[in-house]
């Protein structure tokens, strides 16, 4: 058990270096690239000389992320800082601490306190829709796989496979224009702000709305098809044969088993949400790390890029962690090759 | 043989609506040269003053007046040529790394399952966003942005099928018989894998009609004289309250789409275990 564990962490922290080295190299690749995305289309080639040699961007690419790493771990400091490049950056906590990632080039700030002041709100975004997402996508899928090819299971099915076809954007609209357009009830801007005609509650609403819209009926279908596996298995026969309760078969002898895969595609739903989040977060205005991403991006801020990905690879690889060790402590069966 | 697949087609209703679904667009995008009443890109503020649906302008047109259905249709056909040819490539990698990977195992196989590792370990949106920012958006780019992306996951059922398909009797007979490993994967393997394969690729396509609508939507899709479906979204969705249909109809159109692709991916699935 601990032997499989450690292997799982180390295969887990491979994963995310590897992952790393690809950002970097993506980002990062060629030096030209980075002199000019710090300095801007107008710089004068000396400046560029000076950066360059500062920077060191003439090393191999290995080295300068082996640098990288050294500097986000706190132990090379970050050459960014030096007064003397004339960028006027400059780091309160110095230019040597965990998790420096340097500075945002689009809002001039360390990019530790730019992420920190939005982690939260799509932390809470996220979390909100998981939380309305679970209930409702078991209680559904349930529903469907324990009465395969009835009506319920039929209209729930279908509605499924249509939800899951359309793309945030469209649910969005979709959601604006009944909920703003013909109803007048929400906000059609979601940018967080106290003290205006919205409060903070309703401004969730239609954020959270398109994210579950989104994931909940894929929940729904691999919950449903779980289940409805379940119901043809022997035992459940027996027991039906033996004369115990419908509802008793159901919440003893089904549900335990037929949880296990959907336990697993809901952590990895956790990776799709990510994705939900950066477009959820543009329409809405809503300000977290999702729209932050885009925008960085577009703008070519690549330190910010960096951070940013790289927060979403630590969700997303250390959802897959959790969901692997759930799945051993949900099914005695599965050996710890 | 086209009997036997209209026979089964018929016996699975949401596979036939998928494909009608499928197939109509293609017409659409084939054809869009004819059928298209205006210039997609021709603007006319006279027509904007009053942009709701009207006899001259079945769907209305947007802000700059140009005709939404013209836009629509050939936003079809920008579809069917970015979504088909994405597809094919990401196949065509993950196939030629996957069979490969399960027939010979080893360290190729190592290699392969731990670099689709580390690319699954990003959320998909990211891989694009970062890429398309990266090289610029152009329609090579975002064929290789989703190759990168789908390549692993296709790499991986690729492998599975082959490394079951590998101990059947049929592939023992080649390999006596003193077939190439090349004969043997392609030839004898590939084509007993190609049931759960073809419904990945309906799945897959559907996601990337899904994929080039939101970099579309994001800002990152082509170009903007090109009309394409999601850029028509992003560019009228502000406008919801006063003209609601330049950003509904083009939504419509995506769902259609998307849905057909899903309807025929589950049809198929549902054929093929039974």
């Amino acid at each position: 058990m601990i032997r499989f564990l450690l292997r799982r962490i180390g295969q887990f922290i491979i994963t995310f270096l590897a992952a790393s080295f690809l950002l970097f190299a993506v980002t990062e690749f060629s030096p030209g690239t980075v002199a000019s995305k710090i300095l801007g289309p107008y710089a004068v080639s000396s400046q560029v000389d000076l950066l360059t040699e500062k920077l060191h961007l003439g090393d191999p690419l290995l080295l300068r992320y082996l640098r990288w790493l050294g500097i986000v771990a706190g132990v090379v400091e970050n050459p960014l800082g030096d007064p003397a490049i004339g960028l006027g950056l400059s780091d309160p906590r110095g230019n040597r601490y965990v998790g420096n990632f340097g500075y945002s080039l689009m809002l001039k700030e360390p990019v530790v306190d730019v992420v920190g002041e939005r982690i939260g709100y799509t932390a809470l975004l996220t979390l909100l829709a998981i939380l309305v997402i679970i209930p409702v996508s078991l209680a559904a899928g349930v529903a469907a796989g324990v009465n395969p090819g009835r009506p319920i299971d039929r209209v729930l099915s279908m509605g499924a496979v249509i939800l899951t076809s359309l793309p945030e954007f469209v649910v969005a609209v979709a959601l604006l224009l009944v909920g703003v357009v013909w109803l007048g009830l929400l906000p059609g801007t979601s940018p967080m702000t106290q003290g205006g005609r919205w409060p903070l509650s309703l401004q969730l609403v239609l954020p959270v709305g398109v994210l579950v819209i989104a994931s909940a009926s894929y929940v729904l279908r691999i919950v449903r098809a779980s289940v409805a596996d379940t119901m043809r298995k022997p035992y459940v026969r027996t027991a039906l044969l033996k004369g115990l309760k419908r509802r008793d078969i159901i919440l003893h002898h089904v549900l335990r088993n037929a949880m296990i895969p959907p336990i697993t595609v809901i952590l990895l739903q956790i990776n799709w949400l990510l994705t939900g989040v950066v477009v959820v977060e543009s329409i809405f205005a809503y300000p977290g790390v999702g729209s932050l991403l885009l925008q960085a991006a577009l703008f070519g801020d690549i330190y910010l890029v960096q951070a940013l990905t790289l927060l979403a690879l630590l969700v997303a690889v250390g959802t897959q962690l959790i969901g692997d060790l759930c799945y051993l402590a949900l099914d005695p069966k599965i050996k710890l090759g | 043989m086209m009997r036997t697949i209209l026979r089964r087609f018929s016996r699975s209703p949401s596979a036939l609506i998928g494909v009608t679904l499928i197939v109509a667009w293609g017409l659409v995008a084939l054809l869009a040269p004819l059928i298209a009443p205006y210039d997609p890109s021709a603007i006319d503020f006279a027509a904007a003053a009053d942009p709701h649906p009207s006899l001259a302008h079945w769907l209305g047109t947007d802000s700059s007046g140009r005709d939404v259905l013209s836009r629509l249709i050939w936003g079809a056909r920008t579809t069917y040529i970015v979504v088909p040819l994405a597809v094919m490539s990401a196949f065509a990698a993950g196939i030629l790394l996957g069979v490969p990977a399960g027939y010979f195992g080893g360290w190729f196989d190592a290699l392969v399952s731990r670099l689709s590792d580390v690319i699954l370990a990003f959320p998909a949106l990211i891989i694009y966003i970062i890429l398309i920012t990266a090289l610029g958006p152009s329609l090579l780019n975002i064929i290789i942005a989703v190759t990168l992306a789908y390549a692993p996951g296709v790499s991986r059922i690729a492998r599975g099928i082959t490394l079951a398909l590998r101990e059947q009797d049929y592939v023992a007979a080649a390999q006596a018989r003193g077939e190439s490993s090349l004969y043997i994967m392609f030839a004898e393997i590939l084509p007993n894998a190609r049931g759960p394969l073809i419904v990945d690729l309906c799945l897959r396509a559907g996601y990337t009609v899904i994929l080039t609508g939101t970099l579309g939507f994001l800002g990152l899709g082509l170009p903007p004289p090109t009309p394409d479906w999601g850029g028509m979204v992003v560019e009228s969705a502000h406008l919801l309250p006063i003209a609601w249909h330049m950003a509904v109809f083009p939504c419509v159109a995506i769902a259609s789409l998307v849905i057909g692709c899903n309807l025929l991916a589950d049809g198929l699935r549902k054929e093929g275990l039974k």
